[in-house]
């Protein structure tokens, strides 16, 4: 299972925490500031995979983002590079090239993608069509439930309340 | 108040705001955050449902990315999730996914709210409430749109198991996906090992066949993987389509779960091993470094069972030693050590002589990771791999020279221990330990420090196999040895005590000396090594071992003396064939030269504030004082005889005890040696000692116990011991004695002493050395200056 997903900018920035198994807010922190050293340190040439306190971190670098997920020893490591590649490439189609300020300025949409990916740290949609629909289907949702409270009678009936 | 509420709605900083302001001042960046979280407090207060959203937002985004605490939002959250509008409620379930947690309160308010959402005709409401749920409460497994839901908790997996099954034979992709998920996670959990699910294996064993999803594939594979070895038979039948996996299948992910099951579960099936190997060859050959460890790793759980598969891989494990990537090559390190254990004498030599070569071009890291590996395989089981102990210690040499080696204590541990243990390599530890104690390269490694001692100890030890103890006492007393810490400069001193006994002794008894083949040739030998050191007479050469400017004229003067004896002893030699068969190896001159030398090295050393040093050289010049003056004015031992009339002097005597005792062997004890040593008849151990006091009650003990200073030890800590009472009633006898002579001297220079402090005991006690009261003095004497 994967316990967690983590985004990290090249300069160390967190730009995405997931956790799929209790971590207290310090151990947290400690995780993310331990693995960040461990991993922007590595070569380029070097694997993808890191042993890390007893278990496996898999990761990989986009542009200037390194994508990582914690994994049990049991667990296919290619299978997990294969499950990162796959939520890069739904991010790419649902933003249309997405880069790193799609992620910073549209963070909750990303983590609604990855809910749908994900479930309980594993794979739960392996179909990029499918998750691109559901998301689309909540935005049209969003979006109406948000002209609605911006029109003008719903103002009004606010400020008389 | 609905202007108020007004003014925040429309004031508020978005999320956006928040982030670009975040952005633009990376410096200011806590208290911009502290700001916003008071902003964000404030404005989750306000009864607009749609400031809080905002806020929420905010709070979710801080709290991820920046780590703030998010605990006291959690009765908003709430609030928030029973809105009746979407995007609300959206996010007030984004931010209950990312704060909530078992031991939040508000968990039991939302149970209710989540069941409502859990039927509601929404399929995105329901999403929504699955998300959370997976993550705060409990597991569960949502498939698309079809509304299942698998528990993890164990009655539920009783219930739900039925439906589960039905599950696994539905037409839709995404729901057997995620049952076989599932049921890969339910085996193996919790300790359980899964025999309740053999009775599925039928339908797994279909879904293995016939599926085409690669992600389903593997889940059923690790299914497997648990599943056969409890039931032999399903091994069987497994193993032609896992072959076939492998063999056929394009994605390199199905591969390697298909050689991983193989490796871990079907060992017996040798057609299955045979194919795996070939995989695992493809894959350490290629050049994906992610492949490469992958496969290293897969061969070193296969090797267990079938180390052949290593054996063919050889070269490219060995290949894999200077690999970049520090994950490869400890794979490989891994392989290699476990290579060694196939049992095979050449095998092991070979493989040492690889890894030491790798060791001297490798960083320090991996370096001390291959000798570690190396020391422990070798002495595993009593040196179980060790045919040839000639080689493994002149490999110890090898390792100790490499400038990285860290290993120090353990090579100094084993080099003790197998010339305590193998008296056949010992001429050979001799050997080496001459090595290293001349190499004076090893000296500024210092790591490595505890080898010289080592090296040391063993040269003294079995001084008798040594072809040139001379030399071996001056490598022990040069002046760089002064660098070293006081415990490796002790065992140096008394090392270099052992030596000089026996070669006094063998000059005053030549017949008893143990003989070795290489002490006839001592004579060659010196005057072979006086002829590469005939370069001392030329300051500018340097030998192996430098000395000071101060020895050059003692070696000037040596060496003429020695030339000269040299030669008559060669010739001696060659006459007195017929004579007699105890030729001195020593002459006369060459062991005074020899006192001479120990002397000038250790004069210096017997002030020494080292306890451990000072007594040692004290040791040492006290027997050399003594043996001098004997043997100088002895002018009667001539060599030109050939032999050496045993004279009864003192010092002979003297010597020849010295020598009794160096030569006893020591052997290694037992731990459980102290056990089987009885107790004598009539000794009564008791458990306290209150006794003691009707001995011993009757002895004065001095107002206050003193604390001594023992000087610094041996690892440079200061060690203050206050000594128990036993000890100053030890004491206290001889300081009776004492304190009337000092009564008396004062009595007579009275004007001389001090002013006694305080008036503590009169002037008759004798003041405790360093005690804490004139340490403070001293200290607050340091201060005002």
């Amino acid at each position: 299972m994967i316990h967690f997903v983590l985004l990290i900018s090249r300069q160390g920035k967190v730009r995405l925490t997931k956790w799929y198994s209790p971590y207290s807010q310090k151990e947290r922190t400690k995780v993310i500031r331990e693995l960040s050293g461990v991993i922007l340190n590595r070569g380029p040439k070097l694997c993808n995979f890191v042993e890390w306190r007893g278990q496996k971190v898999v990761y990989k670098r986009y542009a200037s983002l390194y994508f990582c997920m914690c994994i049990d020893q049991e667990d296919n490591e290619l299978e997990v590079l294969e499950i990162i590649h796959h939520f890069v490439e739904i991010l790419d189609r649902y933003f249309g090239s997405v880069c790193e300020l799609d992620l910073i300025f549209n963070f909750h949409k990303a983590y609604y993608i990855l809910d749908e990916l994900l479930i309980a740290g594993e794979l739960q949609e392996s179909s990029k069509k499918t998750v691109a629909r559901l998301i689309a289907a909540q935005d049209s949702l969003v979006e109406t439930a948000k002209e609605e409270a911006s029109s003008i009678s719903n103002i009004i009936a606010h400020a008389t309340k | 108040m609905s202007a108020q509420s007004i003014m925040d709605s429309l004031f508020q900083h978005t999320l956006s705001d928040m982030i670009k302001a975040l952005r633009h001042q990376p410096i200011a960046e806590s208290k911009l955050i502290s700001k916003s979280l008071d902003e964000i407090r404030h404005e989750m207060k306000s009864t607009d449902p749609g400031t809080k959203s905002t806020a929420l937002e905010k709070l979710t985004y801080l709290s991820s990315i920046h780590g703030a605490d998010m605990s006291f939002a959690s009765f908003p959250i709430v609030e928030l999730l029973s809105s009746p509008k979407f995007p609300l409620k959206k996010t007030a379930y984004l931010a209950a996914s990312q704060s909530f947690h078992d031991s939040t309160d508000v968990i039991l308010l939302i149970t209710n709210q989540l069941r409502k959402e859990l039927s509601s005709l929404n399929e995105h409401d329901v999403c929504l409430a699955l998300n959370l749920l997976s993550k705060a409460v409990v597991r569960k497994k949502a498939i698309g749109l079809t509304f299942r839901v698998f528990e993890r908790c164990p009655d539920s997996v009783r219930v739900l198991f039925k439906r589960l099954v039905e599950n696994l034979e539905s037409s839709d992709q995404g729901v057997v996906s995620a049952t076989v998920g599932v049921f890969a996670e339910l085996i193996g959990r919790d300790g359980r090992d899964g025999r309740e699910y053999l009775a599925l294996a039928p339908e797994f064993y279909r879904v293995l066949v016939d599926c085409k999803n690669n992600w389903v594939l593997i889940k059923v594979l690790k299914i497997f993987a648990k599943l056969a070895p409890l039931e032999p038979r399903l091994g069987k039948r497994i193993v032609e389509p896992i072959c076939e996996y492998m063999r056929k299948s394009g994605a390199k992910s199905v591969v390697l779960e298909c050689v991983r099951t193989v490796v871990s579960c079907l060992t017996d099936y040798e057609s299955a091993v045979r194919v795996a190997v070939e995989k695992i060859r493809e894959f350490i050959g290629e050049g994906d470094p992610n492949l490469k460890y992958l496969g290293l790793r897969a061969l070193s759980v296969l090797a267990g069972k079938h180390l052949w598969a290593v054996g063919e891989n050889k070269e490219a494990v060995i290949k894999a030693l200077s690999d970049a990537d520090p994950n490869i090559k400890r794979e490989a390190l891994r392989l290699v050590m476990m290579m060694m254990m196939m049992v095979s004498e050449s095998n092991v030599a070979d493989i040492c002589r690889i890894l030491v070569n790798y060791a001297m071009k490798s960083d320090p890291e991996f370096c001390n990771d291959i000798l570690r590996d190396i020391l422990v395989n070798c002495c595993r089981n009593d040196y179980q791999v060790v045919e040839d102990f000639d080689w493994y210690v002149s490999l110890l040499r090898e390792m100790s020279r490499n400038r990285h080696c860290r290993e120090g204590e353990e090579i100094e541990r084993q080099l003790v221990d197998i010339s305590l243990r193998v008296k056949e390599a010992r001429p050979e530890v001799v050997r080496v330990a001459r090595e290293l104690l001349i190499d004076p390269a090893l000296l500024g490694n210092p790591f490595v420090h505890r080898i010289l001692s080592a090296a040391a100890w063993v040269s003294g030890e079995y001084v008798e196999f040594s072809r040139n103890p001379i030399e071996i006492v001056e490598a022990l007393l040069q002046p760089r040895a002064n660098l070293l810490p006081p415990l490796i400069r002790a065992v140096y001193i008394q090392s270099a005590f052992k030596v000089v006994v026996f070669c006094v002794h063998s000059f005053l008894f030549p017949c008893q000396t143990v003989r070795s083949l290489s002490l006839d040739n001592l004579a060659s030998r010196v005057s072979g090594l006086l002829s590469e050191s005939s370069n001392l007479a030329n300051p500018d050469a340097c030998t192996d071992f430098e000395m000071d400017k101060d020895f050059d004229p003692r070696f000037h003067g040596r060496t003429g003396d020695e030339e000269e004896i040299a030669m008559e002893n060669v010739g001696d030699d060659a006459t007195a064939d017929g004579q007699s068969s105890c030729s001195n190896p020593f002459s006369h001159d060459c062991i005074l030269n020899l006192l001479n030398l120990v002397e000038l090295a250790l004069g210096p050393l017997s002030g020494s504030d080292e306890v451990e040093v000072q007594e040692r050289a004290q040791n040492v010049l006290g027997m050399v004082g003594l043996i001098q003056q004997e043997i100088s004015s002895d002018i009667t031992l001539v060599e030109k005889e050939g032999m050496v009339r045993e004279k009864k002097s003192k010092a002979s005597t003297i010597v020849q005890i010295m020598q009794d005792v160096f030569s006893e062997e020591l052997v290694p004890v037992a731990t459980t040696a102290q056990e089987r040593v009885p107790a004598p008849e009539g000794l009564v151990l008791s458990e306290n000692l209150d006794e003691l006091d009707t001995i011993c009650g009757d002895i004065i003990i001095p107002p206050e116990s003193s604390s001594f200073y023992l000087g610094t030890n041996l690892f440079g800590d200061k060690i203050s011991v206050s000594t128990s009472n036993q000890q100053n009633e030890e004491e206290s006898e001889p300081w009776s004695e004492s304190t009337s002579l000092l009564a008396q001297h004062r009595k007579q220079h009275g004007l001389y002493y001090l002013p006694s402090e305080k008036g503590e005991a009169g002037s008759s006690d004798y003041p405790p050395a360093n005690d804490p009261q004139s340490m403070d003095d001293l200290i607050d004497g340091a201060q005002i200056l």
